[in-house]
């Protein structure tokens, strides 16, 4: 019988803010033995009397040995997130154990096309299977349909586009619910059925993830069952209240 | 030797003994699934029991309305680190879904309508430990959180009370389900942290 996961140290080595509330952090971790794109991490934060709060995050990196990228979002509130986001620098401490999780997950060499559909954060999981499919040159046709409240709240934009330019089979959409940029044709609204793709849009129909807060996963999925999509073709990570 | 996080503080409450280790307090009440929302209805809503013998005996709603419900008050504990504190159900408790099933039965495996599964010991499901919930906070319970029907076994881990319950499947053998078969405990007992294999 294994023996449970490993807590492991991880050393900050990098961070930078993606929106004004978002924050990416990348972290050397010695014996990390990389991850699937989509799987997540759980990751404890100790202070100096031995007080600990643990939470799960997404993995937004490729897979790699010895290192990995969280993209953390402010929760107002929140005990664990602040911290990530504000207070912590380069060369800052902290524990994670993982990766876990194995039915929200893509790895390269799956047939098939792929449907992704991201709500705000809900981006983080499916970044990491963007980077993997753009990474390996994975052939499969990914559909990336990402909502987010304005140009503002788009995490990884510059690197979206120019992967969405550069990567063959890559096609991205954003959608503004709130409001969006002058030349939009589309005018800003939450996500609508019009804005996905069909099952018929690829040769075989996709796989489907879709992240996000409930609400938006809820809508999401309806529209997507409306579509003709498969119940067991959908793949769901939700987070936050109803 | 503990890796200190500088400058870490947290926001600390008072320590509730009602909080297993590594948990929470969350007062939202959070969403967890695999995939799209079910649309089950009470019209036609059944859940089979599948003794060791193969024999099943199915329930509708009516039929379950029909047997005695309790009103229940517990704490829920998520593995994703989550607990919420006081929640009101009401449903029927598992033995009396059961009734005469079960003879030679050690564990269960239950089914829900999206294709999960979960695996239980019996033991853990009578004796007033858990409970078929049709009502949450004085409420028909809502789809997104298990409705119709769903099965709540507060004292484990909440990926084992399976949401859209369509079956209960007594085994000899135990059996993982969906979340067991992909590295998640076969128990779950937050109390000692039971989150993965090898926990």
């Amino acid at each position: 019988m294994a023996g449970p996961l490993p807590w492991l140290r991880a050393r900050m080595d990098d961070g930078w803010l993606e929106t004004r509330t978002a924050r990416t952090l990348t972290f050397d971790v010695p014996g990390w033995p990389g991850h699937d794109p989509g799987q997540h991490v759980d990751v404890r934060l100790t202070a100096e009397d031995g007080y600990t709060a643990q939470r799960t995050y997404s993995l937004a990196s490729a897979p790699e040995e010895g290192r990995l990228v969280l993209t953390v979002q402010a929760v107002t509130e929140g005990e664990v997130s602040p911290h990530l986001v504000a207070q912590m620098r380069a060369g800052d401490e902290c524990e994670v154990r993982g990766p876990v999780g194995g039915w929200f997950r893509w790895t390269a060499g799956t047939p098939g096309p792929v449907l992704l559909v991201a709500g705000g954060s809900g981006i983080v999981p499916l970044m990491s299977m963007v980077r993997e499919k753009a990474r390996t040159g994975d052939p499969a046709p990914f559909h990336l349909v990402y909502s987010v409240r304005t140009p503002d709240h788009v995490v990884y934009t510059n690197e979206l586009f120019a992967l969405s330019r550069t990567t063959p089979g890559l096609v991205v959409d954003r959608l503004y619910s709130r409001g969006g940029l002058p030349d939009d044709t589309r005018a800003p609204g939450r996500l609508r059925a019009a804005d996905l793709p069909g099952p018929d849009a690829t040769d075989v129909p996709p796989v489907v993830y879709v992240c996000g807060p409930t609400g938006f996963v809820e809508s999401a999925t309806e529209h997507l069952l409306d579509l003709g999509h498969r119940p067991s073709a959908i793949r769901t990570e939700r987070f936050g209240p109803t | 030797m503990a890796v200190v996080t500088r400058g870490f503080h947290g926001r600390r409450r008072e320590p509730d003994p009602r909080i297993p280790p590594g948990q929470y307090l969350e007062t939202d009440f959070p969403v967890l699934a695999i995939g799209p929302t079910p649309r089950v209805s009470t019209d036609d809503w059944t859940l089979t029991v599948t003794d060791v013998d193969g024999s099943r005996s199915t329930l509708d709603w009516r039929g379950l309305r029909a047997l005695p419900a309790e009103d229940v008050e517990t704490d829920l504990h998520c593995v994703t680190t989550w607990s919420k504190l006081d929640t009101r159900w009401r449903g029927v408790p598992v033995g009396a879904v059961l009734g005469d099933a079960g003879a030679g039965a050690h564990h269960v495996l239950a089914h829900s309508a999206d294709g999960y599964t979960t695996n239980l010991p019996l033991a853990d499901l009578v004796d007033g430990r858990a409970w078929v919930a049709f009502e949450y906070d004085g409420r028909p319970l809502e789809p997104w959180h298990g409705g119709p029907v769903r099965l709540l076994v507060p004292h484990l881990y909440l990926w084992k009370s399976a949401k859209w319950l369509t079956g209960l499947e007594l085994l000899r053998e135990d059996s993982p389900g969906f979340w067991e078969r992909l590295g998640y405990h076969s128990y779950g007992d937050p109390w000692r942290e039971q989150r993965y294999v090898g926990d």
